[in-house]
């Protein structure tokens, strides 16, 4: 059985879509069956910033209304065998997205694949509650500015009580990932520093995105930045990002910072 | 066993449920009562928006023809009623809220009201069992109890707490915390560091605006001495 993980923010523009295909281009190097499925009804991106957008045939909805078969709809991708995208329909009412159709299409990929990473739309309406629905986990994208950091806390309340898990009285797991991150500017006080997102969200750090040029670069030529330009520090930071998901210990490193979070933190024994 | 005559197996559900509701107690004359009225309005726009209020007019010499101008004007006001305690049913037309009647004091908000009438103490509540909660309260969340709230953990921008007794927060406060809410003007409110976008005791509230600068970010307990919320930090 795979594991379903969702990518959302409230906010938008905060990076959801690239680190959706960020995180899922790494998970797929280590040979894991992934999936990403665009919940973005109506205004789609992921297939551009995946590089597919040529090659969309049948979308989410039709799947849910039964005009295509999963397989029909899902499209491979032609530089990562075992990575696989679901798009979403482009012109067709959001309304179409049925909570039954959602659990129907979610069953069936956790089945098949090791990862389903669902694209969250921005906002807290119908397609990002659906998309947060039957998520075993969640990462919460997030800007180190007050209006992201607040929608963020806003999303977390609804992961813990508008989800299956949640309604069954058990936890989505939860991780942060703050991403555009400028120490410069949090050294200057321009944005919020790491420990003050921490301390107002309180939920694990999965990875610091550093603020970079590479990403917009990578979004253009519709590539996830950890395939076109895998030896740039943001790439790096994202497959740290993803063996961290996968359970693995590494130590979150704040960018332009020489020792490790975590040793900032455990840095001093007590006398 | 049921049976339903219809033959189907779909009952309709009655339940009874208790909500807390505002409840507003005018003073003749009425002029003057909503001039009070207005200035504690506009103190906190939107506060009466989307929340059941109630009109007590119990022992008021009131007729038909004043009760239902009065409920226009709030009506005016934005400030919509859903039923009116002490009226009676001479008064009371089919086109006015309905009679409301067993309402517990120390159930209700009292709210704002108390701040605009002044009408001093409180009525000492029954008490309540206290809530405990352990983790943060997120934005958009919010926490109602009668009795205590304890919560371990942070207090989003955002998140609202509303209690009828004290309300002890070890972690940040930055939401919007009312204690006292059933009128208690004994309820405390103590955080460990204080950020606070308002602080309420029994109706009388602050905003962030009008706490004292050097606080902020402080360990501090606030209660109520007379008419105005007190702070001190701890040390």
């Amino acid at each position: 059985m795979g594991k379903v993980i969702v990518v959302t923010s409230g906010k938008g523009g905060v990076g959801k879509t690239t680190s959706t295909a960020a995180l899922g281009a790494a998970l797929a190097q280590n040979g894991d069956k992934v999936v990403v499925v665009d919940f973005d009804v109506g205004l789609r991106n992921l297939d551009l910033v995946m590089g597919a957008e040529r090659r969309v045939v049948y979308d989410l909805i039709n799947v849910i209304q039964g005009e295509a078969k999963l397989a029909q709809a899902l499209i491979r991708d032609k530089r990562l065998q075992s990575l696989y995208l679901l798009p979403a329909s482009q012109t067709r009412d959001k309304d179409k997205l049925t909570a039954e159709g959602v659990e129907k299409v979610i069953t069936a990929l956790k089945s098949a694949f090791d990862w389903v990473i669902c694209d969250s739309p921005a906002g807290i309406e119908r397609g990002a509650t659906l998309a947060m629905r039957h998520a075993d986990a969640a990462i919460v994208v997030t800007n180190p500015e007050v209006s992201s950091v607040r929608d963020s806390d806003r999303i977390i309340g609804l992961l813990d009580s508008k989800t299956v898990k949640a309604e069954a009285g058990e936890r989505v797991e939860k991780h942060l990932l703050l991403n555009r991150y400028d120490p410069n500017r949090a050294a200057s006080g321009d944005m919020l520093n790491v420990d003050d997102v921490l301390e107002i969200l309180s939920i694990p750090l999965l990875g610091i995105i550093p603020e970079s040029p590479n990403i917009l670069r990578a979004s253009n030529i519709g590539s996830p930045v950890t395939l076109c330009d895998a030896s740039s520090t943001t790439a790096q930071a994202y497959f740290n990002a993803a063996r961290r998901l996968a359970g693995e210990a590494v130590p979150v490193t704040v960018p332009g910072e020489r020792r490790s979070f975590f040793e900032k933190i455990f840095g001093r024994k007590a006398a | 066993m049921t049976r339903v005559l219809t033959g189907t197996t779909q009952a309709i559900r009655l339940k009874g449920r208790s909500f807390l509701a505002i409840v507003l107690s005018p003073e003749l004359p009425l002029g003057d009562w909503l001039e009070r009225f207005d200035a504690l309005a506009s103190r906190s726009a939107g506060y009466f928006l989307k929340r059941p209020v109630m009109l007590d007019v119990t022992g008021m010499e009131i007729d038909g023809a004043t009760l239902r101008d009065l409920v226009t004007r709030l009506a005016d006001r934005n400030v919509r009623i859903m039923g009116i305690e002490g009226a009676g049913e001479t008064e009371l037309g089919p086109d006015l809220p309905p009679a409301m009647s067993g309402g517990l004091p120390a159930s209700g908000i009292d709210g704002l009201e108390e701040a605009g009438t002044a009408s001093g103490e409180g009525t000492a509540p029954a008490m309540a069992p206290a809530l405990m909660v352990t983790e943060p309260v997120r934005s958009g969340q919010a926490l109602v109890s009668d009795g205590d709230i304890t919560i371990i953990g942070s207090v989003a921008s955002g998140a609202e707490v509303i209690a009828g007794g004290s309300v002890h927060v070890y972690g940040t406060l930055r939401g919007r915390v009312m204690a006292g809410s059933g009128g208690d003007g004994r309820a405390r409110i103590f955080c460990r560091r204080l950020e606070a976008e308002l602080v309420a005791i029994a109706g009388y509230y602050q905003t962030s605006e009008d706490l004292d600068p050097g606080l902020h970010g402080q360990p501090v307990q606030l209660w109520l001495e007379g008419e105005s919320i007190l702070a001190q930090r701890f040390n």
